[in-house]
């Protein structure tokens, strides 16, 4: 694995790797002290084009557990916003001799592009309207430790499929490790060519809730409301909200999940995103073990992820 | 470019016939045939084994001057034809300022044939600085020294209908066409490429293949409501063939061009995200390739127009979304036509001179090109190697530009002679 773009080029092999190897160093942060040797002299930036701050933390706790040097590159206060094109912020980051970059972008391909730029490891961390594999990775990882298994889950993803990257990432991944994924959402919100993707589709989720072992809520941008892909917030509740009721019809170990930020009331309703059948906040915390897989794997070459300790 | 104006073509075969010496004598072909008398006083080409063009006719090219220099001039892009074998081409209006008034398709007039590489033809904006909303002073521009026939918001789509209408109706005056960009804006906001399974995997925005269909369709009864000429630019998928086909078939005064991108090239090369592939209307899929080749083969498809488009570097090495749409493509058309319709069967090297030639000069109005080699006709000639192969290197090539998708791709054939009214404007492959 010399980059992460996509889920897609992930073998079931590899993923469970990445899995497996988060899971030991899940038990790092359980320890007192937090810190591996495992990266130390490695430099990581953080390329982030987009707002998102959790993310970013999470790869830097990632990142700085492994006690990689962590450089934060945001377009915010940078020449980036002085309108660098990527192509020589990628330049510069391969003079600095950055052993990995980490980007998050509003452009479908970015990660791509820069891979072709720079001699160091790429890591998709959301392009655009693409994809974002670490979460899938992350969200494999949550189903995996709470429901033991993921070959045979049942998963419905629900929301806006047609601009989620991570529901892209999440379908490929899933499929590749075994579980059987549908999609929820009205049609509008799902891409023309779904039906060549591999999962199941439908337009129903009282029909898919009782079916489902994971049910995972995507953010559905109030934007859309506005470029009509539905008519109103109230009837995208209505219909797709995963409310008290529709809970309700979910069968005693089912999980709910969300890859958040989550719009209470909208998508998922306040007593269900805090249930403790919900997994934010696990969804979190693995987001770090798993990050830490994902760049061991990439920059740590040859020494045993945990080390023998130093 | 102070040669003799007396040339001895010998051995070239016209339209991939039987071989014949071409005597070129004062602008003019003065004898097509046997091994000719020979006129001592001619300097001789010998060009055994070529094949002998009339010259080629752009409908479609974007010379980028005045605004846009750094990517292209009249100048440059003039030397890019006639490499590429071209006499004449039409350059777009989408200039900055735009080509919307007398005074500015004179003044591209005026650089081209200064240029003198290639007969510089102006197209005319159909309305003011592409608005879509005001119609631009087409009489003037028709009735200026660039004498205007071709009107296009080309970039644009002239999606109100009813000034489409009125568009259609006024040229009739001055016996001009509209060459409509067929994309119906709200179907395309924001859109990167073919809408398809390869966008939805990407995650890049879909340009459907209805936006095209719908406005051509529209177009299509219109023009024949009103009785008026239309010509369709760059169509790119196979339900745009079935419409043109149906509306033909209506007694519909409508051509058509395709480029050679959309003859060769499928949506598929953008999942390397290199914005090199990205172009608009965009690649589109296999099938819409066959169809294509089936509609220029069988005349649904009237034309072949190279939509060349160049962009400075920084423009396509970037992100996807933020790369410039287009394709440098006049010192490549032959050789992807040769090698999507002459290599696979479907066209002679007569259909070849047809839809490049003869028919876009038609449709443009341009008397003096797209003639048949023969005696007393302009000597407007291209001398093409079709058995050569070249590895495309863009840096070679005369544009300003670079971005060839073809770039290190291997492509059949090379132009060895270009012939305009007499005079060679490349010779042995090289810019006179
Ligand atoms: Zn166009």
């Amino acid at each position: 694995m010399r980059h992460l773009l996509s889920a897609g080029d992930l073998s079931r092999d590899e993923a469970t790797l990445v899995l497996d190897t988060a899971r030991e160093l899940a038990q790092v942060s359980s320890r007192s002290v937090k810190k591996l040797p495992t990266l130390r002299g490695r430099t990581v930036v953080n390329l982030f084009y987009e707002d998102s701050t959790r993310t970013r933390i999470s790869f830097e706790a990632a990142a700085k557990r492994m006690s990689a040097d962590v450089i934060n590159f945001s377009a915010k206060g940078s020449s980036v916003s002085k309108g660098e094109s990527l192509k020589d912020t990628a330049l510069t980051l391969q003079a600095m001799g950055a052993d990995g970059v980490v980007i998050r972008h509003s452009a479908s391909g970015a990660a791509r592009r820069l891979a072709g730029w720079v001699d160091g490891a790429v890591l998709n961390a959301g392009d655009g309207t693409h994809e974002h594999p670490t979460q899938a990775l992350l969200d494999a990882y949550t189903m995996r430790e709470r429901m033991g298994r993921l070959e045979g889950l049942r998963v419905a993803i629900v929301g806006d499929i047609r601009h989620s990257r991570v529901a892209r990432s999440n379908v490929l991944l899933l499929h590749t490790l075994g579980a059987e994924v549908t999609l929820v959402a009205p049609p509008t919100l799902l891409p023309v060519s779904v039906g060549t993707w591999p999962c199941a589709v439908s337009y129903d989720l009282d029909e898919v809730l009782p079916k489902s072992d994971v049910v995972m809520m995507l953010r559905v941008q109030a934007e859309r409301m506005r470029a009509a892909f539905f008519p109103t917030a109230r009837e995208y509740s209505r219909r797709y909200g995963l409310d008290r009721d529709r809970f309700a019809r979910l069968h005693d170990d089912a999980i709910v999940m969300h890859p958040g930020p989550m719009i209470r009331g909208m998508e998922i309703s306040a007593e269900v995103a805090d249930s403790p059948r919900s997994t934010i906040t696990e969804q979190v915390a693995n987001g770090v073990s798993v990050r830490m897989a994902v760049l061991y794997l990439l920059l740590g070459g040859s020494e045993s992820a945990i080390g023998n300790g130093n | 470019m102070t040669h003799n104006p007396t040339f001895l073509i010998r051995g070239a075969r016209p339209l991939g016939g039987d071989p014949a010496d071409i005597l070129i004598r004062d602008g003019r072909v003065a004898a097509v045939g046997a091994p000719a008398a020979g006129d001592p006083a001619a300097e001789v080409v010998e060009a055994h084994g070529l094949i002998a063009l009339p010259g080629l006719v752009d409908l479609h090219t974007h010379l980028r001057e005045p605004g846009r220099e750094d990517a292209e001039t009249v100048a440059s892009g003039a030397r890019a034809a006639a490499m590429g074998g071209y006499t004449a081409v039409h350059a777009m209006a989408n200039t900055d300022p735009v080509a919307d008034t007398a005074g500015v398709v004179e003044q591209v007039w005026r650089l081209g044939r200064d240029a003198g590489h290639c007969d510089v033809q102006p197209v005319g904006a159909v309305t003011q600085n592409l608005d879509g909303a005001h119609l631009a002073e087409l009489g003037a521009m028709a009735d200026s020294i660039a004498r205007v026939r071709v009107f296009s918001d080309d970039g644009m789509c002239v999606s109100d209908a009813l000034l489409m209408r009125r568009a259609l109706e006024y040229v009739k005056a001055f016996d001009g066409v509209v060459a409509q960009h067929a994309q119906e804006p709200r179907l395309t906001e924001g859109a990167q490429m073919n809408e398809g399974v390869v966008s939805d995997r990407l995650g890049l925005a879909g340009w459907p293949a209805v936006a095209e269909e719908a406005i051509i369709a529209r177009d299509c009864l219109l023009a024949e409501h009103v009785g008026s000429r239309l010509h369709i630019c760059h169509v790119s998928t196979k339900g745009s063939v079935q419409i043109l086909r149906w509306a033909k078939s209506r007694g519909c005064d409508v051509t058509a061009e395709v480029t050679p991108h959309h003859l060769l090239l499928t949506d598929d090369l953008a999942e390397s995200y290199d914005p090199i592939y990205k172009v608009n209307p965009p690649l589109r899929t296999a099938e819409d390739v066959a169809a294509l080749r089936e509609a220029l083969a069988d005349g649904t498809i009237d034309c072949v127009a190279t939509d060349h488009a160049p962009h400075p570097i920084e423009a396509k090495e970037t992100e996807w979304s933020n790369a410039a749409m287009g394709m440098i493509g006049l010192e490549t058309a032959l050789s992807v036509v040769q090698h999507t319709m002459v290599d696979t069967g479907l066209l002679d090297w007569a259909g070849v001179a047809e839809r490049m030639s003869a028919t876009p000069a038609r449709i443009g109005r341009l008397s003096g090109h797209g003639r048949p080699l023969e005696v007393g006709e302009p000597a407007n000639v291209t001398l093409y190697d079709a058995a050569a192969t070249r590895e495309i290197d863009p840096a070679a090539m005369a544009s300003k530009s670079g971005n060839s998708p073809y770039r290190g791709t291997t492509l059949p054939g090379r132009v060895v002679a270009t012939f305009l009214r007499g005079t060679p404007t490349v010779l042995d492959g090289k810019i006179q």
